[in-house]
């Protein structure tokens, strides 16, 4: 097989941290190549350098053949390169076919012309997306494929796909992965990124396979199997990740009966009806894809959002750790401290009548700081200043110190590499195993079934529990058909 | 009323439209873009100047040409601080309209003696469009103007084509809805929106151009009084349209020539009460709006 | 780093006004004006005699530094009031017409009396209207979604037609010649030192400006209050803190300092309410908030050098034929400057997070 892209001995340094270590990667013509790696292992590195995001510190990139100077997105995207990111890119307001024709850089003087191009390219490669409807209110599997029109529209022949079934149930990430499969007939080779080796044994031609930003594998996927990846991907034999034991529940802490609350996001149908119990000592698993009504339900138990109609009670307090860490958990200009002060109110014992006693409460800040081993410099240090990992133990310390009840915790792990995600799920069980309600919300299905005493599945704003016992495909089935 | 009353009460109210017109296209086109400019006032302001100077010198037209440049420098200034460093918006609009109340004060007095000698300019002529200004009452009202408000008339269709139908429309439209998004589809953020501010500063000053030329025939220090700031409340009113931006600017235009028209009729109320009655009246048109349209998302950031 | 945040930020105030005489002189070189005798009658009329010190700086500083406290205060909050102006005006007719009628009611209780009863009532009829005149834009921010600065700035000129009217109408003086209002009765006049027009507004001023520091600093409420002008989301989901609240509060305080700023100059400084009265205080009050980093306590010394930088001004027009209005230009540069620094200070923080994560 031809070679359509290659990266030669890649190396890229963040000061001491090394991303990526001499990595070779090849693309043949018509393949797709399964990308793996734990998060952090430096997957997304590779493809940014490849699409011109990040300039590598040594090596070299050769396309078809010729050697390239990648040094923005542009240039990449001129070289057939198309990048599907993790996240939304379209432009909400606009319709589909604005956002197709503004990456493709095409001619909108006739808006009808524009608008039948769109169509007749989603039909061609099998996507169900209307030209007209705003991409803001599509679906998020409609939303993804439309981030792979795009990349089509402009011609691309190489396609990187970051995580593209992360937002996905996991039916819909089936078929979304099928239409990819088709896309080889048209000439277009993909690289796939995930941490999930069952998508790349089911779909990938190859299999390259990182670990601390170094390749430990590469070679066809039908000379491999499941264990293998596993072991390649984690360096040892994965734990057995599945719970026996439930907890022993204690009082009931949330009480949810027929609860509806409209849409708090741009997207989704809200929570149509919800159900559930939470109590003392366990922790329940919220799985839903994104936007089938899990903040509106997350934030009605922390009393961020209204009922609009159905019961709803909820011991007190009832803390939330909220999904964005940088915009709605924590201040960044404000000092660790500052945010301490502001996250536990009137009640914090710094509080004197009208009066804050800064002292007490950096002390307090220092503690915490020692005692969930946040890495920084001091209280008086600027949230901003701190990592991802770093932030997140700084919330779920401010979390912890209000003595919650019910303790609602929206994706908790999101962007955080993998000891720190072990941290926050250790966290969250030692809170249950204190006599707290946990309920949490993680989009990935693995994670929570490791984390969860039980599971209750959103499913288009419907609220369904699983018994106990449930397997991952009976909750993925659910996830995606539930609901009705 | 009599049909004279009204036609002079008409062709009031485009004359004083056209300015405000002139100005909000182009604010329009820099909110597009994601930047507000409350520098448009000063923008404004330069360009009157610049229309008196270059008027004085060689003619209205020069002054047109160099009311223009003006403009085009304080937006210049601004686009710098604001979109090229990222300082904030509202606060750098501010301070550019100050600088433009400084400047001008000084350049005024040294270029024409101290304050309160009259200046007189050569003004634009009226330019009676052949047939349509013989239509009984619109007419004269829309087509016995300077050929100032004609080209602000023509820019409406002009900036919604450049707008709607063309690829730089769509990416502007698209850094003012998400500049991260527009970044990611490749469009040169600062580049577009830099453009943007600049054609908003060319018009602020053909605005400026308008108002000393073909309203009021001489310059005085402040002159502007807020018309740059009701243009970005005509924006709005217009709800980011360049056709809606015609009709909130004629709307305007008539609230603001009612003074002529009410202080001949109702010698009872005081004058500064349609003085105060544009301001409200935008008051309260936008409270009546705002919560139902939506501005560009990205707007001011 | 090694100086503390206090110096640093005197230093780099005296840097920025530093910046913006030397954008003046340039400006003025290139008007054609002489620059050096320009500048020169300038710090005459700042710092030339004690007269210009006590008659013409300190009493321009007290509503220098009362609507920078005010438009600190609304900042801090994250509202961007821009419409002091017309606050402070509506502050000033209010003062006024308290003034002349309750100024006529305590004819005969006595002087110590009447002024002690009736320069409270001119001061709080200024704040209540101030505050007033500011609940319009909080009520169309909060209920109808308008843009505060939009509403603000519309309200100025509002304001400034309201005086016209007023002083040419209800509020004329008895003659109905002159465009301006009766001069007020001594009862309803603060008191001013002996031999200068400096008043007692400047105690008021400095009072509030303590308090003002040490409710951001150490009390529960200003930190909810720096919170929300800091991150309003996260203040309100990790805060709890009612963000439209905290926003309303902050205008409405912003447009009672700003109104009280009216109300003093009425009854400190010129006994008459009349056109122009502000000459632009409310934009300069946000040079002086922002200069000062909208920390009440530096607003203090902020607003002193623009009272100086004004005063100059003035008797620079008069000694030199510059036009005062002129001193915009150093006021622009001013906030240019400021902005420019804190654009620079975020870019270098977000470099610094960035290559941490």
């Amino acid at each position: 097989m031809p070679s359509l892209l290659t990266l030669r001995n890649i190396s890229k340094q963040y000061g001491s941290v090394v991303a990526l270590r001499d990595v070779n990667f090849d693309l043949g013509a018509g393949e797709i190549h399964a990308l793996l790696g734990e998060n952090g292992a430096g997957k997304s590195t590779l493809m940014n350098v490849a699409f011109g995001l990040v300039r590598p510190d040594s090596g070299s990139i050769v396309i078809d053949g010729h050697q390239q100077q990648l040094r923005s997105p542009v240039e990449a995207r001129r070289a057939g390169i198309g990048m599907v990111h993790q996240h939304f890119t379209s432009i909400p307001a606009f319709s589909v076919w604005e956002n197709v024709a503004l990456t493709a850089g095409w001619s909108i003087s006739r808006p009808r012309v524009a608008e039948e191009r769109v169509r007749a390219l989603a039909q061609r490669i099998g996507f169900d997306l209307d030209p007209r409807s705003r991409a803001g209110d599509l679906s998020a599997g409609l939303k993804q494929r439309l981030e792979v029109l795009k990349a089509i529209a402009a011609d691309a022949r190489i396609l990187l796909l970051d995580e593209p079934s992360s937002a996905l149930s996991p039916a819909d990430a089936e078929q979304f992965l099928s239409q990819l499969r088709s896309f080889k007939t048209m000439g277009i080779a993909s690289v796939l990124i995930t941490h999930k080796f069952s998508e790349a044994l089911g779909i990938a031609d190859t299999v390259t396979v990182l670990r601390r930003g170094e390749v430990v594998h590469n070679g066809p996927i039908s000379t491999t199997n499941a264990t293998e990846l596993a072991r390649h991907i984690l360096g040892e034999v994965p734990p057995d990740r599945l719970r026996l034991a439930a907890a022993v529940p204690g009082d009931v802490r949330v009480r949810v009966e027929s609860l509806t609350v409209l849409r708090q996001g741009s997207s989704g149908p809200g929570l149509r009806t919800a159900t559930m119990l939470a109590r003392a000592g366990e922790v329940v698993g919220i799985a839903a894809v994104e936007g089938n009504g899990q903040r509106e339900l997350l934030r009605a138990i922390a009393g961020m959002a209204e009922a609009k109609s159905g019961r709803i009670d909820v011991a007190t307090p009832v803390v939330l750790i909220p999904e964005d860490r940088t915009s709605e958990a924590l201040i960044g200009d404000f000092s660790l401290a500052e945010n301490l002060v502001l996250s536990q109110g009137g009640a914090a014992p710094w509080v004197r009548g009208p009066w804050i006693r800064w002292r007490q409460a950096h002390d307090r800040t220092a503690q915490l700081i020692e005692s969930f081993g946040v890495r920084a410099a001091g209280s008086e240090m600027p949230a901003r200043g701190l990592s991802g990992g770093n932030q997140q133990r700084m919330v779920i310390a401010a979390a912890l110190e209000r003595r919650p009840a019910v303790l609602v915790a929206e994706n908790p792990t999101r962007g955080l590499d993998f000891k720190a995600t072990a941290e926050i799920h250790d966290r969250l069980r030692a809170a249950a195993g204190a006599g707290v309600a946990v309920i949490v919300h993680l989009a990935d299905l693995d994670e929570l079934m490791s984390v969860a005493d039980r599971i209750v599945v959103l499913a288009a704003g419907i609220a369904t529990e699983m018994p106990t016992g449930a397997s991952r495909d009976a909750i993925g089935r659910q996830m995606l058909t539930g609901g009705g | 009323m009599t049909e004279s009353l009204l036609v002079a009460f008409l062709t009031a109210a485009v004359r004083v439209a056209t300015p405000l017109l002139l100005a909000a296209l182009g604010e329009t086109i820099s909110e597009r873009g994601g930047v507000i400019n409350l520098g448009i006032e000063g923008a404004m302001l330069a360009g009157a100047l610049g229309a008196a100077l270059g008027a004085t010198a060689g003619g209205p037209w020069a002054g047109v040409l160099l009311a223009i440049a003006a403009g085009l420098t304080v937006a210049a200034v601004f686009a710098a601080i604001a979109v090229g460093a990222g300082a904030d918006q509202i606060i750098t609009g501010t301070a550019m309209t100050l600088a433009s109340i400084g400047l001008t004060g000084a350049i005024y007095r040294s270029a024409y003696g101290p304050a309160g000698v009259g200046l007189t300019l050569p003004t634009l002529p009226v330019v009676p469009l052949p047939g349509l200004a013989a239509i009984p009452v619109l007419g004269p009202a829309f087509f016995q103007q300077s050929a100032l408000t004609y080209i602000a008339f023509l820019l409406v269709p002009l900036l919604w084509w450049g707008l709607f139908r063309t690829p730089f429309g769509l990416a502007l439209r698209a850094c003012g809805e998400s500049a991260e998004h527009a970044r990611a589809a490749g469009v040169g953020v600062t580049q577009v929106r830099v453009i943007g501010v600049l054609i908003g500063g060319g018009l602020a000053g053909l605005a400026g151009a308008s108002l000393v030329l073909a309203q009021v025939g001489t310059f005085a220090e402040k002159m502007t009084a807020g018309r740059g700031f009701i243009a970005i409340a005509i924006v709005v009113l217009g709800t980011w349209h360049p056709g809606r931006v015609l009709g909130a600017a004629l709307f305007f235009g008539a609230a603001m020539a009612l003074q002529f028209l009410f202080q001949s009729f109702l010698l009872g109320i005081p004058y500064q009460v349609f003085l105060l009655l544009p301001y409200l009246l935008t008051l309260l048109v936008l409270a009546g709006v705002v919560g139902k349209v939506k501005a560009p998302a990205d707007l001011g950031r | 780093m090694g100086v503390n945040p206090a110096m640093r930020s005197l230093l780099s105030a005296a840097a920025a006004m530093g910046v913006g005489l030397v954008v003046l002189a340039l400006g003025l070189t290139l008007s054609g004006y002489d620059a050096i005798a320009a500048l020169s009658a300038m710090a005459a009329g700042a710092f030339g005699s004690p007269d210009a010190i006590f008659s013409a700086v300190l009493p321009r500083a007290i509503p220098l530094i009362l609507i920078g406290l005010g438009i600190g205060l609304a900042f801090r909050g994250g509202a961007l009031n821009i419409g002091a102006e017309g606050q402070f005006y509506a502050g000033a007719i209010a003062a006024t017409w308290v003034g002349l009628v309750v100024g006529g009611w305590t004819i005969g209780w006595g002087a110590t009396w009447a002024r002690l009863v009736t320069v409270p009532l001119v001061l709080l009829a200024a704040v209540i209207a101030g505050a007033l005149w500011a609940a319009v834009p909080v009520i169309l921010k909060l209920r109808f979604g308008v843009l505060e600065v939009i509403s603000t700035l519309l309200l100025n000129f509002v304001g400034e037609a309201l005086v016209s009217w007023m002083v040419q109408g209800p509020l004329q003086e008895s003659k109905h010649i002159y465009p301006q209002s009766d001069l007020l009765p001594v009862a309803a006049r603060l008191p001013q030192w002996p031999g200068t027009r400096l008043h007692l507004g400047l105690v008021l001023a400095l009072l509030l400006a303590i308090a003002l520091w040490a409710f951001g600093r150490w009390t529960l409420a200003g930190f909810a209050l720096r919170a929300t002008g800091a991150n309003p989301v996260a203040a309100a989901v990790v805060g709890r803190i009612n963000t439209r609240r905290v926003f309303g509060l902050a205008l409405l305080g912003s447009g009672a300092l700003a109104g009280l700023a009216g109300g003093a100059e009425v009854s400190g400084t010129t006994f008459a309410l009349f056109q122009n009265l502000s000459p632009g205080y409310g934009f300069t009050g946000i040079a002086v908030a922002l200069l000062a980093q909208l920390n009440p306590l530096a607003t203090i010394g902020t607003g002193l050098l623009f009272a100086a930088l004004e005063a100059g001004a003035s008797a620079m027009q008069r000694d030199a034929g510059v036009p005062a209005i002129a001193v915009y230009v150093v006021e622009a540069t001013i906030i240019i400057v400021v902005l420019l620094a804190e654009a620079n200070r975020r870019r270098v923080a977000l470099r610094a997070a960035g290559g941490e994560a």
